[in-house]
C-alpha cells in the first residue's frame, strides 16, 4: 500500500501530488485562488508580456504561497526568443521552471517542433527545468529528451479548441516510447478527456481554455481534479481487456431454477 | 532616444532606475532587458541609458492555453 501513497509526479527533481497543470489566462486575477485551490493544482502556469504603467496587479499576488510557477514563453517566434524569454522569467524571480513555446503562425498555433529543440537544448544546460510544447512526433519527443527536457507536452488538439484528444494515437505512442513524463497540454476540453488521457498513462494534463470558457470555473476545475485523479488510478490499476467478439459472464451461468 | 518596450522615448542620461520611478513602473514586479541582455536588479541605478539603447520592461500575466 506504501507505493499506493506515494505516486507522485517527478520534474526535474521536484515532487509533485497534482496531475493537473492549471493555465492562468483567459479569466480574471480573483478568479486564480479559487480555481487554484478547487483544481488542487500545484503548477499555474504564466506568461511573460510588456509591462505597462497603468496596471498594477501582479499576478502573485494571487497565486497561492507553495505553487509552483511555470513561466511559458508564448509570443516567441524563434528558438533565440524563447530562450530571451525564458531569461526574463528566471529574473522575475520564480525559480527555475520553463514551458518552451514556440508558435510561427498565429492562425493554428502550432508548435515549432524544430526550433523547440533547440531552445530546450539551451535552456536545459543553463539548468532550468524545461516543459517543451510540441506536436506529437516520436522522433522530435526523444531529441527533446536527450536534449534535456524534464517532460514532453504534446497537444491534443489545436490551442484553444476544446476538442480532445484527435492526436490520441500518437500520444499513446509517445507514452509507451519515451522515458520521460507525457503532459497532454492543449485541446484537453473536458474532464471525460483529460480522464481518458490518464487512463492512457500520460502523467499529467494541462488545461486553461476548457476552465476559462466553462460556466462555473472553480467548480470546473474540482470536476477536472477528480477526472484527472480517477483517469490516473485507472491506468494504475489496470483497465480490464475487451473482447474483440462475443461476451465473457461474469456471473454464475448455471440455470439452477430450471435444474 | 531610447527604444522602450517598442517605443522611442527622449530617457537618455537617465539611470534604468529613475526612469522606472518615473514612468510608473514597479520595479519589484518588473524585469529589466537591456540590450538584449538581462539587467540584474543591482545595476539599475548605475546604468545610464545611452542612445540607441534597446530596453524591454516586462512582468508576468496570466497564461496558459
Amino acid at each position: 500500500m506504501k507505493e499506493q501513497q506515494e505516486d507522485v509526479l517527478e520534474l526535474g527533481g521536484h515532487t509533485f501530488h497534482s496531475r493537473f497543470i492549471l493555465g492562468s489566462g483567459k479569466y480574471s486575477l480573483a478568479l486564480i485562488e479559487a480555481a487554484v485551490r478547487d483544481a488542487g493544482a500545484e503548477i499555474v502556469t504564466c506568461a511573460v508580456r510588456r509591462a505597462n504603467t497603468k496596471e498594477h496587479e501582479n499576478i502573485l499576488d494571487y497565486i497561492p504561497k507553495g505553487v509552483t510557477l511555470l513561466p511559458n514563453t508564448s509570443g516567441a517566434r524563434t528558438a533565440d526568443e524563447a530562450v530571451r524569454i525564458a531569461h526574463l522569467a528566471r529574473e522575475l524571480g520564480c525559480g527555475d521552471f520553463v514551458k518552451i513555446e514556440i508558435m510561427r503562425d498565429t492562425k493554428y498555433l502550432l508548435p515549432d517542433n524544430e526550433a523547440t529543440i533547440r531552445a530546450t537544448e539551451t535552456l536545459a544546460k543553463e539548468g532550468f527545468v524545461v516543459l517543451p510544447y510540441m506536436y506529437p512526433d516520436l522522433n522530435v519527443a526523444r531529441d527533446l529528451v536527450n536534449a534535456g527536457a524534464a517532460a514532453v507536452m504534446p497537444l491534443a488538439a489545436p490551442i484553444g479548441s476544446n476538442k480532445g484528444l484527435v492526436t490520441k494515437e500518437f500520444i499513446q505512442i509517445l507514452i509507451d516510447e519515451i522515458d520521460a513524463p507525457i503532459i497532454v497540454d492543449a485541446g484537453i476540453g473536458s474532464p471525460a478527456q483529460a480522464c481518458e488521457a490518464m487512463q492512457m498513462g500520460a502523467a499529467a494534463i494541462m488545461a486553461n481554455t476548457a476552465l476559462a470558457t466553462a460556466g462555473d470555473l472553480p467548480l470546473m476545475a474540482s470536476a477536472f481534479k477528480d477526472a484527472i485523479a480517477a483517469g490516473r488510478k485507472a491506468y494504475r490499476a489496470g483497465l480490464g481487456r475487451v473482447l474483440t467478439r462475443g461476451a465473457a459472464a461474469s456471473d454464475p451461468l448455471t440455470g439452477f431454477l430450471r435444474d | 532616444m531610447v527604444k522602450v518596450n517598442g517605443e522611442l522615448v527622449e530617457e537618455a542620461g537617465k539611470s534604468v532606475a529613475a526612469y522606472l520611478a518615473e514612468a510608473g513602473y514597479d520595479s519589484r514586479a518588473v524585469a529589466v532587458e537591456y540590450n538584449e541582455v538581462i539587467l540584474p536588479k543591482a545595476d539599475y541605478e548605475k546604468t545610464i541609458l545611452v542612445d540607441e539603447d534597446v530596453v524591454e520592461i516586462v512582468c508576468f500575466m496570466g497564461g496558459g492555453r
